[in-house]
């Protein structure tokens, strides 16, 4: 059972395929790579949700698909879920 | 791509539709009434009402009589009657539909009334549909179908699973010669560089990047610097969405991996030759697929991930979803769940094969979801007010 996918090699977040749990071991895949990856998750992340895979400083992008889909605005850590309350456009801002 | 054989009518400029109507087309929001009357009292016929059609100008009439005479020359459409107030601009619509070669009949209503006009266009359109239901569909190729592609209520299981599965069809659809379009072009935004690089030449691409920032242009010139408010929307965001670059990213899986678009249409204009087109639209979902009807698209490709309704009363829409929770509590609305491409069961050939065969059964004459439940969404795109 996988609970996350990746998009890309470069990609700092993942998405969840299942609803997972605070304080999960999580299995996931890159579908680039193939490449088998492990996370632990810290909050709930709903199925469709982005997991952190990295730490992330206020200011930092943040990479999916290989390319930028966002601007960091409040200090993310890795396993915590990544949304609208710590991810804003690049763009229309 | 294997050639695919479809049952559909040939219609008499050689055109394939998958669908066999026959219309009662309003030229205005005033003759709305005369039309349901006439659809009321022919069983089989289909009224089409809308908002709009008086005092238009510009470029936004323009673009409302390439909308009706799309509309009536659709290849899924066997025959049209117009009514509209008066005489002019009805026989302006009859006049261009007339040109594919299928009847058409216009009546205006100033001078005569409500009641006269609709025996009249009712006698016109009882000969309309006994005549049309006769007709016979006939061997075609899969090839020969204009398909258009746009997804709705995405989440980032679009990206995942439906929008590549779309990309998939786009690509052995293309390559067998098949004619596609796609657009949505502010949900293009932070994916527009992988847009322009899959322009097939420097001319394709100068277009594409002229239409989308024509549409940034405006979204400025509202005094909106940010539409984080409608994009994404608030469904997308329930959904894990959380710019508008992550959206548009997923949505330009559905360009497939290989293909090159091979021009730019204004909206509701016809494709000139085979291969993907660019259509400059709404990202709104009726709006954007009756502008694809308009350019005689048969067939419109629904990727979705929260799950929007849509249908179209002339285009048949295919819904596929790769949210399993969607598929499950929404499942009288998919045609094709590809769900099981995000735990690696299904792979993104499969998928596209399988939405293959949801299209040939479409084809063939089967109700998609969106018919069975009678979504029959009109909507006119309007550029600016009225006089």
């Amino acid at each position: 059972m996988i609970q996350f996918l990746v998009h890309d090699a470069a990609d700092d977040v993942g998405v969840a395929v299942v609803d997972i749990e605070a304080g999960s071991d999580c299995s996931g895949r890159n579908l680039t790579t193939n490449e088998s990856l492990k996370a632990k998750s810290t909050e709930k992340i709903p199925l469709g949700h982005k997991l952190a895979l990295r730490n992330f400083a206020v200011g930092d992008s943040v990479t999916k698909y290989g390319c930028v889909i966002g601007r960091v605005v409040q200090p993310i850590k890795a396993g915590q879920h990544v949304h609208v309350h710590n991810v804003k456009t690049k763009r229309w801002a | 791509m294997a050639k695919h054989k479809i049952f559909a009518f040939r219609r008499e400029n050689g055109r394939v539709g998958v669908r066999n109507h026959v219309i009662i087309l309003p030229v205005d929001d005033i003759s709305n009434a005369a039309c349901e009357a006439v659809a009321n009292n022919i069983k089989g016929t289909l009224a089409l009402p809308h908002a709009y059609g008086r005092l238009q100008f510009g470029e936004d009439l323009d673009l409302f009589f390439r909308t009706m005479i799309g509309t009536g020359s659709n290849p899924n459409v066997a025959a049209v009657v117009v009514i509209g107030i008066e005489a002019g601009w009805t026989q302006r619509i009859v006049d261009g539909i007339a040109k594919t070669k299928k009847p058409v009949a216009g009546f205006s209503i100033e001078g005569k009334g409500d009641i006269r006009t609709i025996a009249e266009a009712s006698y016109k359109a009882k000969e309309f549909v006994q005549w049309a239901t006769e007709l016979q569909r006939t061997e075609c190729d899969l090839s020969e179908l204009y398909i258009s592609v746009k997804c709705g209520e995405s989440d980032t299981t679009t990206g995942l699973a439906s929008c590549p599965t779309v990309g998939n069809v786009i690509d052995k659809h293309c390559e067998s010669g098949g004619v596609a379009s796609f657009g949505e072009t502010t949900e293009l935004t932070g994916a527009e560089h992988i847009v322009a690089g899959k322009a097939a030449n420097e001319a394709v691409r100068k277009d594409f990047m002229a239409a989308f920032e024509d549409y940034t242009n405006l979204v400025f010139s509202q005094k909106v610097d940010d539409l984080s408010e409608s994009q994404p929307t608030k469904g997308n965001i329930a959904g894990g969405l959380t710019t508008i670059e992550e959206k548009a990213l997923g949505n330009v899986e559905k360009l497939g991996k290989r293909t090159k678009f091979v021009g730019c249409l204004k909206p509701a204009v016809a494709p000139t030759t085979p291969g993907l087109w660019f259509m400059d639209t709404s990202s709104a979902a009726a709006e954007a697929v009756t502008l694809w009807a308009a350019s005689g698209a048969v067939i419109h490709l629904f990727p979705t991930g929260q799950g929007n309704v849509i249908g179209n009363p002339i285009e048949p829409v295919i819904k596929l979803s790769g949210n399993p929770k969607t598929v499950a509590t929404m499942k009288e609305h998919i045609d094709l769940d590809v769900s099981p491409i995000l735990q690696g069961e299904m792979t993104l050939d499969q998928a596209g094969d399988a939405l293959i065969d949801v299209i040939v059964r479409t084809a063939n004459g089967r109700f998609t979801a969106a018919e069975a439940l009678g979504h029959r969404e009109y909507v006119l795109t309007k550029l600016y007010r009225s006089a």
